[in-house]
Order: structure tokens, then C-alpha cells, then sequence
């Protein structure tokens, strides 16, 4: 076993599948010599060279576009899209191509195309560098959606995502990437299959459903809570929210009776509303509260710490939903 | 260049296919039998009938909303393409696509679209496929005057140029965007001039001569296949019919209808092929009739191919 953080399992995921599968090439900006925004494919265009790290130019639609042509043709395009807030630019390419040519032409295409991209708030970095849309993405059929939550998790999920013939976008959490906790993986391969949640904690009193960097949180808040309350949580991370693996969820609250939603999104059309629809409609009987969804305002990000850190949901926010229920 | 005398006959052949094709469409569409939108390729015949003659069944071509013509001059069965305007299980995307979508990846034919200039970047990422696979496949990408106005012509045209792919890239202006003329949404004559902008060869063409269209884009086709890199061809054409089937199309001059009309792109290739004796009278006729059956033979194969069940609108979404 070794320690590795979150940037590394990036790099060593894109290493291993593209020595594994010729096929397997990157595109965008700023993957070549520099080795993305934060290094975390340093090297590979020294050891693949130019042919397959491509840097492109600004030009997103292009990236995401040529992206589609060479998949549907054989090859198998990662596309790093930097932030996800930078594929409004590449919109169309996403809702009314990559994700809808197999179905309008018949069945008969194979779409192998990861879309990674950075995502989410606490850097700091305002409105146009900081959201988190896997609510908007989620209701495009066609798409899977992978929401890693550390670096283990990471590395799997992302090699189960280059060998997959659909569209994937994968969202790497900013707070991760820089600075996430590390995690110990095998020295072998391993790959984490889609559709399959991780319970990073066991729990009974409350089951909380939280995605990316709110795994962190929730653990955080849950350790105190069971230290200073002896209130248990059962934190479960979906890991993909396209598939989603339900049975979980529903096994879960069916245990505790109480089911909170912490994810960093505005609530509105987000993907915590979707699963307080599902255990609303199949898991009623299970439930001896209301279902709780701590998720971020209805507004854009803003700059700054004060309010940024008013935007983004935290442990203090998490517990009080959990009082509220208990 | 001399083009052989079965090559000749064929291209022929397509632009009576595509035309008598169109022709019943709109037929069958304004006798209530095909349920969506469809856009007429009739005037156009002599772009997508030139440009692909010099393409090898791998090669790819990406088309647009106005895709029939491309499709049956990349060999697309006319009875399964009717089987998809009609809706039928039996239609290349399986009577989910209809017109605007028809597509087969198996002829090389990567898609119709329905987002005006769509199909520019994803083309440009054909040719990066066949680059990087180390084949000699080019791709042509059709988009028209309309879609010279979009974003992506930029992006994706220049990273064409930039990476030096074997892709051709071909507008059909037809001087309209549905009713907007080339002259309120263009403040250049020549599309083709933008090439200057990319660094690549720009070309004018005469769309309704289609052994024109087949001298500029063999040029293109060879540059691509050698290694070095895209052209952008502008095909000066016109669509006969509204932008859909049902648009009167009256927003036109009835003056430059009449004007083009007299460039009638069957005509004048038949013209000049009785000229150059390669066609008789009495094949042309032969022609006619030959197709007319096997429009026939298609329309019959779409009525009675059977309809999608319901349920399998849930298929196909994933892979």
C-alpha cells in the first residue's frame, strides 16, 4: 500500500489507462508541458508526447467538439475542461451532442468520452470559477456523473470511466485537489465500478447522503456529534449520481429513519432534491422525520471569505438540520 | 483530369437519386405520411454528389439539417431512409432520429444535425481520429451559410487548420438562412475568404456545376489525404423549395428563384454529358425510370415496415 492525494490518483489514472489502450488520448488547455492547471499530469506529455497530450487552444466548443468526432470514430478522448463553469461555453456539445448521438441515430454509435473538470467553491475564486452544476447535468439523459470524494475513490472511479463507451464528465472538487486528505491504494490495478455506493461511515440514528468534499465535512461533523452527543451517523457517498445506486440510500434510512442531503449545490433543481424525491416516493414508510436537504442558496457564488463561506454548506450547518430531526 | 464514363454516370445517378427522393418526400410529407420536419436538399444535388465521388467508403462525411442528399451520395439506402422519415423500426436510427438526424457510422456518414453548425468541431475530431490511428481517411463536413455565422465555424475550423487534419470543409450558401439573406448576416461577398484567417486554402465554386464542385473539392480531397491539412470550400448554390417542406419560401424574390432555376444543376450535367456523348437519350430515361422504381420500392418498404413499440423509446440511451 502506499499514500497518495488526490492530484496523484488523477495523474496515475490517466497513466496507467493510456500505457494500457493506445486509443486513449487527452486534449485541452493547458494539458501539455505545463501538465494542467495544477500539475497533475505533469509528465505524461513526456511520455506520450504531443500526439497524444494535445494542448488546444481556447476553445472550448472545439475541444469538447473534436473530442466527440474522434470517439465516435475509434478513439477514446479525455477532455480536461479545466472548470466546470467553462463548459457554458461548450453547452451544446454536451446537451444536444455527445449525449444524444447514440440515441437519435439508432443505438448504433459508441460514445468512450470523459469530460474531467474542476469543480466546486472554497478557493476563493468567485461566480464564474466555483459552482457546482451536477444538478443541471444530471437531467441530460445519456450522461454518467462521477463525484469522487477522495483519492482512492478517485483513481478507480476515473479508470472505470475511461473504459466506459459513454460520455462520463467527471468533477474533481477543488478543496481535493489541492489540499484533500490522502489515501492509501494498492500498489496493483483496481477499478471501482459505477452505480456502487461507499457507506464511509456506519451509522444508526441518521443516514446523510453527502457528495465530494462534503463527505469530508460530514464525516468531520459526524466524529463530534458521536463524541460530544453519541448521536450516529451514516454517512454515504454515491460516488456516481448518474447511475445512482438507491438500494443504499433506502437500505440506510430503512435502518435509521432519518435521511439529510449535504451536498454543495444550490438547491434548486439539485441533485439532493432528487433523492429526497426518491426516498419521498419509495422509502415513506421507512422515515420517522422529515427528509432534510442542506445544500448552498440560490445564489451565484460570491468572492471572499466572509460570504463565500456563508454560501458553502458546513458541519455547523449539517448539525443543525440534524437537530432539527432528532 | 478525366473523369471515367461509369464515374460519370454515376454521380448522374445520385443527383437523379437525390433529386426523385426529395421529390417524393414532399409528397409523401404534405399527404400527411412522414410526421416530422424535413428540409429539402432539391437544387443542391451537384455539392454533396461532386465533393463525395472522390470519397472511399471509410472515409467520413458530417452533414446537417438538410442531410438526405448527403447521406444517399455516401451510399445510404433510399427504403431505409424513407423507413426513418416515415418513423418506422425499420429506418436507419431505428425511427428515432427521423430527417434531421439520419446517420449511418457504418457508411461513414457520422450525423445529421439539427443545431446549425454542430457538426464543424466534431468533423475537425473525425480527421484528429484518423490522424491519430495513422489512416489516410479524410472527412467533408457540409454546413451551410448559416452556420458560417456560428461560433463553432470559427473554433472548429481553426483547429482544423491548426493541427493540419484531413478534413475539407464545405459550405453550401444558398445565399438564406431560413428567410435571412446572406447579405444582412455577412459583410463579405466570399465565405471562402475566411480561410485567410486560418492559414488554408479558401476556394469559390459553382454549386450547380457539379463537375466543378468535383475539380476543387479533388484538390481538397488529395491535399487532406497527403498530409496536408484542411481546405475550405464555398459552393455557391440554391435550395428550389422553402426551408422545411411546408415554408412557401415567398420571403425570396421571385426574380432569383427564377434566375437560379435556370442553373438547374440535373439539367445542366445532362446537358453536358449528351454533349459529350457519355449518356444516350434513351438512358437518361432509363435512369429516371429506373429510380422512380426504386423510390417506389422505398416508399413500399416504408409502409409496410412495422412501427417501434413504445417501449423501446427507453433503449438505446446508453451503451
Amino acid at each position: 500500500m502506499r499514500e497518495i492525494n488526490f492530484r496523484q490518483a488523477i495523474g496515475e489514472a490517466l497513466d496507467e489507462e493510456m500505457e494500457r489502450d493506445p486509443r486513449v488520448f487527452i486534449l485541452g488547455e493547458d494539458v501539455g508541458k505545463m501538465g494542467g492547471l495544477m500539475g497533475e499530469i505533469g509528465g505524461l506529455y513526456q511520455k506520450y508526447g504531443i500526439d497524444r497530450v494535445r494542448d488546444t487552444p481556447l476553445s472550448e466548443a472545439a475541444i469538447l467538439g473534436a473530442a466527440i468526432g474522434a470517439a465516435i470514430t475509434g478513439m477514446r478522448p479525455i477532455a480536461r475542461m479545466r472548470f466546470v463553469d467553462f463548459l457554458g461555453v461548450a453547452w451544446d456539445e454536451i446537451l444536444n451532442q455527445a449525449t444524444k448521438m447514440r440515441y437519435m441515430f439508432g443505438g448504433k454509435i459508441k460514445m468512450p468520452l470523459v469530460m474531467d473538470a474542476l469543480s466546486g467553491a472554497g478557493r476563493r475564486t468567485a461566480a464564474q470559477h466555483s459552482q457546482s452544476l451536477e444538478g443541471m447535468m444530471m437531467s441530460i439523459p445519456g450522461l454518467k456523473i462521477v463525484l469522487p470524494s477522495n483519492a482512492y475513490d478517485a483513481k478507480g472511479l476515473l479508470k472505470t470511466a475511461i473504459r466506459d463507451d459513454n460520455p462520463v464528465i467527471f468533477f474533481e472538487h477543488k478543496l481535493l485537489m489541492w489540499a484533500g486528505p490522502t489515501s492509501e491504494v494498492p500498489d496493483e490495478e483496481y477499478l471501482i465500478p459505477f452505480g456502487q455506493a461507499d457507506i464511509k461511515r456506519e451509522g444508526s440514528d441518521v443516514t446523510v447522503v453527502a457528495t465530494a468534499y462534503m463527505v469530508t465535512r460530514a464525516l468531520n461533523a459526524a466524529e463530534k456529534l458521536q463524541q460530544e452527543r453519541g448521536i450516529s451517523l451514516e454517512i454515504i457517498d454515491p460516488r456516481t449520481i448518474v447511475p445512482f445506486d438507491k438500494e443504499t440510500v433506502l437500505n440506510s434510512v430503512k435502518k435509521t429513519g432519518r435521511l439529510v442531503i449535504f451536498t454543495e449545490e444550490c438547491q434548486t433543481g439539485s441533485f439532493a432534491g432528487q433523492v429526497a424525491a426518491i426516498v419521498a416516493d419509495e422509502g415513506f414508510d421507512y422515515l420517522d422525520a422529515p427528509i432534510k436537504r442542506v445544500n448552498a442558496p440560490d445564489t451565484p457564488v460570491p468572492y471572499g471569505i466572509i460570504l463565500e463561506d456563508f454560501w458553502i454548506p458546513n458541519e455547523d450547518k449539517l448539525t443543525k438540520a440534524i437537530n432539527e430531526i432528532m | 483530369m478525366a473523369i471515367a464514363k461509369e464515374k460519370l454516370t454515376d454521380m448522374y445517378r445520385t443527383m437523379v437519386r437525390i433529386r426523385r427522393f426529395e421529390e417524393r418526400v414532399a409528397r409523401e410529407f404534405a399527404e400527411g405520411n412522414i410526421p416530422g420536419s424535413v428540409h429539402s436538399y432539391i437544387g443542391e444535388e451537384a455539392v454533396a454528389t461532386g465533393a463525395i465521388a472522390h470519397l472511399r467508403p471509410d472515409d467520413y462525411i458530417m452533414s446537417t439539417h438538410r442531410g438526405h442528399g448527403h447521406m444517399i451520395a455516401k451510399g445510404g439506402r433510399t427504403d431505409r431512409m424513407m423507413a426513418e422519415l416515415f418513423a418506422k423500426k425499420t429506418g436507419y436510427c431505428l425511427g428515432k432520429g427521423g430527417s434531421m438526424h439520419i446517420a449511418d457510422i457504418d457508411i461513414g456518414m457520422l450525423g445529421a444535425a439539427g443545431i446549425v453548425g454542430s457538426g464543424i468541431p466534431i468533423a475537425t475530431g473525425a480527421g484528429l481520429s484518423a490522424k491519430l490511428r495513422g489512416t489516410d481517411q479524410v472527412t467533408i463536413c457540409f454546413f451551410g451559410d448559416g452556420a458560417a455565422c456560428i461560433g463553432r465555424f470559427h473554433e472548429g475550423i481553426n483547429l482544423g487548420a491548426v493541427w493540419k487534419l484531413p478534413v475539407i470543409y464545405i459550405c453550401e450558401n444558398n445565399l438564406w438562412a431560413v428567410s435571412v439573406p446572406t447579405s444582412t448576416s455577412l459583410a463579405i461577398r466570399d465565405i471562402a475568404d475566411r480561410a485567410v484567417g486560418y492559414g488554408i486554402p479558401g476556394v469559390v465554386v459553382d454549386g450547380m456545376d457539379v463537375l466543378a464542385v468535383h475539380e476543387v473539392v479533388g484538390e481538397a480531397v488529395a491535399r487532406a489525404r497527403e498530409g496536408e491539412g484542411p481546405t475550405l470550400v464555398e459552393a455557391k448554390t440554391y435550395r428550389f423549395r422553402g426551408h422545411f417542406e411546408g415554408d412557401s419560401g415567398t420571403y425570396r424574390p421571385k426574380e432569383e428563384i427564377e434566375e437560379w432555376q435556370k442553373r438547374e444543376p440535373i439539367k445542366l450535367f445532362e446537358e453536358k454529358l449528351l454533349e459529350m456523348k457519355v449518356i444516350t437519350k434513351k438512358e437518361v430515361e432509363e435512369i429516371d425510370k429506373e429510380i422512380l422504381a426504386e423510390i417506389d420500392q422505398a416508399v413500399k418498404f416504408a409502409q409496410e415496415s412495422p412501427f417501434p413499440k413504445p417501449e423501446e423509446t427507453l433503449e438505446n440511451v446508453y451503451a
